[in-house]
């Protein structure tokens, strides 16, 4: 029970991580196009930072 | 140009289609099974204890089965070969001998030992106990884990990868010596080279010491990519979805990392310059749990995850055809679950990609931290 309410939080926690990362990427392109291949790898490297620590949390919650 | 991209996309779609379409050919057997039962079977149970049964790793490589109308259980497929290493040595047979039976009751005796498979783990029995018992918690209480070095399903995916790779990229390589361009096939892998090599390598290790990493990248990129797609078709691979190969290509890296990093990243390290000499050891132990534990182990962790999740969404919706036949009727629950698994699948085609990616760039970064010059003035 307490590792489903967990679960929860871990996902709403990634999301609202996620929701900022991407935002302010397209942000970021939206001001500056030319610069959108840098943005984009260094959005990707975060977001996959950020996937790994919901993961984590995941796993080891189970 | 524009004849080239229409055939990727031609070629893109035609692949999701083949792909969803095997899923369903194997599924629909089951369903027939399914009235042949009679609803004996509760179908939930079933299919929860078949994804969970897909996920690991198992010991034959089967196909599909059905049950026949005299109630006997057919299976397609064929058996692998089990290597123990026992207190008798090695003892070798093949997979076939336990009958498709994984609760245990199936006893092979070789060599005067007794073993019994149980959720796809070899336990050799203790020799007063002639059949397996288990405690609440379902684990045998008469019976031990052996050494198993057994060609799994998972082993064949990597050796059959593995080879063709092999095969791929010396045709490719035995090009160059003759042309200038690449014909055939070397020529879709030509552009993906060079953006491993361009995109990934150069940018994080740096102009002067990315050759070094580029091989180890290319080769662990093309692994984890095409081990990603062959996961998707219909052979039921699940390779990079298990711990070990995930947690061993994690471990290569940190070796890498930790092998060739210069004497500044170490410094910085155990000893970080410029800060205020009381904080240097908590710095050290944070830095060095990362490097060596946190590091490594969301790199494994990721990649397991992501594709362990994809495997059980993708089947989950295909099982929606089973679980909501009541309430949807047959056509209704077999158009959502193939209108779902479909655009599932193509979303699964593009995170094998995407996932490859992740895990070569973080290489790349992880071992361009290593490398890079440290100027000493801070």
């Amino acid at each position: 029970m307490y590792n489903l309410i967990g679960a929860g939080l871990i996902v709403i926690g990634a999301g609202i991580g996620l929701g900022q990362i991407g935002g302010k990427a397209m942000e970021g392109i939206a001001r500056q196009p030319e610069a959108t291949g840098k943005i984009q790898t260094a959005m990707i490297i975060i977001a996959a930072l950020l996937e790994g620590l919901a993961f984590g949390a995941l796993f080891l919650g189970k | 140009m524009k004849i080239a991209q229409k055939t990727i996309k031609f070629l893109t779609i035609a692949m999701v289609a083949f792909f969803t379409a095997t899923t369903f050919a194997s599924g629909t057997d089951k369903k027939h099974d399914d009235q042949n039962d009679g609803g004996r079977v509760n179908t939930k149970e079933e299919v929860e204890a078949y994804i969970l049964h897909h996920i690991k790793d198992s010991h034959d490589f089967s196909l599909f089965s059905y049950t026949g109308d005299n109630g006997e259980r057919h299976h397609f497929g064929f058996p692998l070969p089990i290597i123990l290493w026992t207190s008798e040595g090695l003892v070798t047979f093949m997979s076939s001998e336990f009958h498709h039976n994984d609760d245990g009751h199936v006893i092979v005796k070789k060599k005067g030992l007794k073993f019994a498979k149980v959720h796809s783990k070899i336990y050799e029995l203790d020799e007063s106990a002639s059949s397996i018992s288990f405690d609440e918690t379902h684990h045998p209480t008469n019976a031990h884990k052996v050494l198993d070095f057994s060609i799994t399903k998972s082993v064949v995916g990597i050796l059959f990868i593995g080879l063709l790779l092999l095969f791929w990229f010396s045709r490719l390589a035995k090009q160059y010596k003759t042309k200038k361009v690449p014909t055939g096939f070397a020529r879709v892998l030509e552009p993906l080279v060079i953006y491993v090599r361009d995109e990934i390598a150069k940018p994080n290790i740096g102009e002067k010491h990315y050759r070094r990493f580029t091989g180890y990248l290319l080769t662990v990129f093309f692994f984890i990519w095409v081990l990603n797609l062959l996961g998707l078709t219909p052979f039921g691979f699940n390779v990079t979805g298990q711990l070990a190969v995930t947690a061993c290509l994690a471990i290569f890296t940190l070796v890498i990392y930790t092998v060739s990093g210069t004497k500044g990243y170490w410094m910085h390290m155990v000893w970080m310059p410029g800060v205020p000499v009381l904080i240097r050891p908590v710095l050290a132990i944070i830095e060095l749990a990362g490097a060596l534990l946190i590091k490594p182990f969301s790199l494994l962790v990721r990649l397991f995850a992501n594709i362990s999740a994809g495997h059980i969404v993708v089947m989950s919706l295909i099982a929606i055809m089973f679980t909501l036949k009541e309430s949807l009727g047959v056509v209704g629950a077999t158009g959502l679950s193939l209108v779902l698994s479909f655009f599932i699948t193509l979303i699964e085609v593009l995170v094998a990609f995407l996932q490859a990616y992740i895990f070569t760039m973080l290489s790349a970064l992880f071992i361009g931290m290593a490398v890079e010059d440290h100027d000493e003035h801070h």
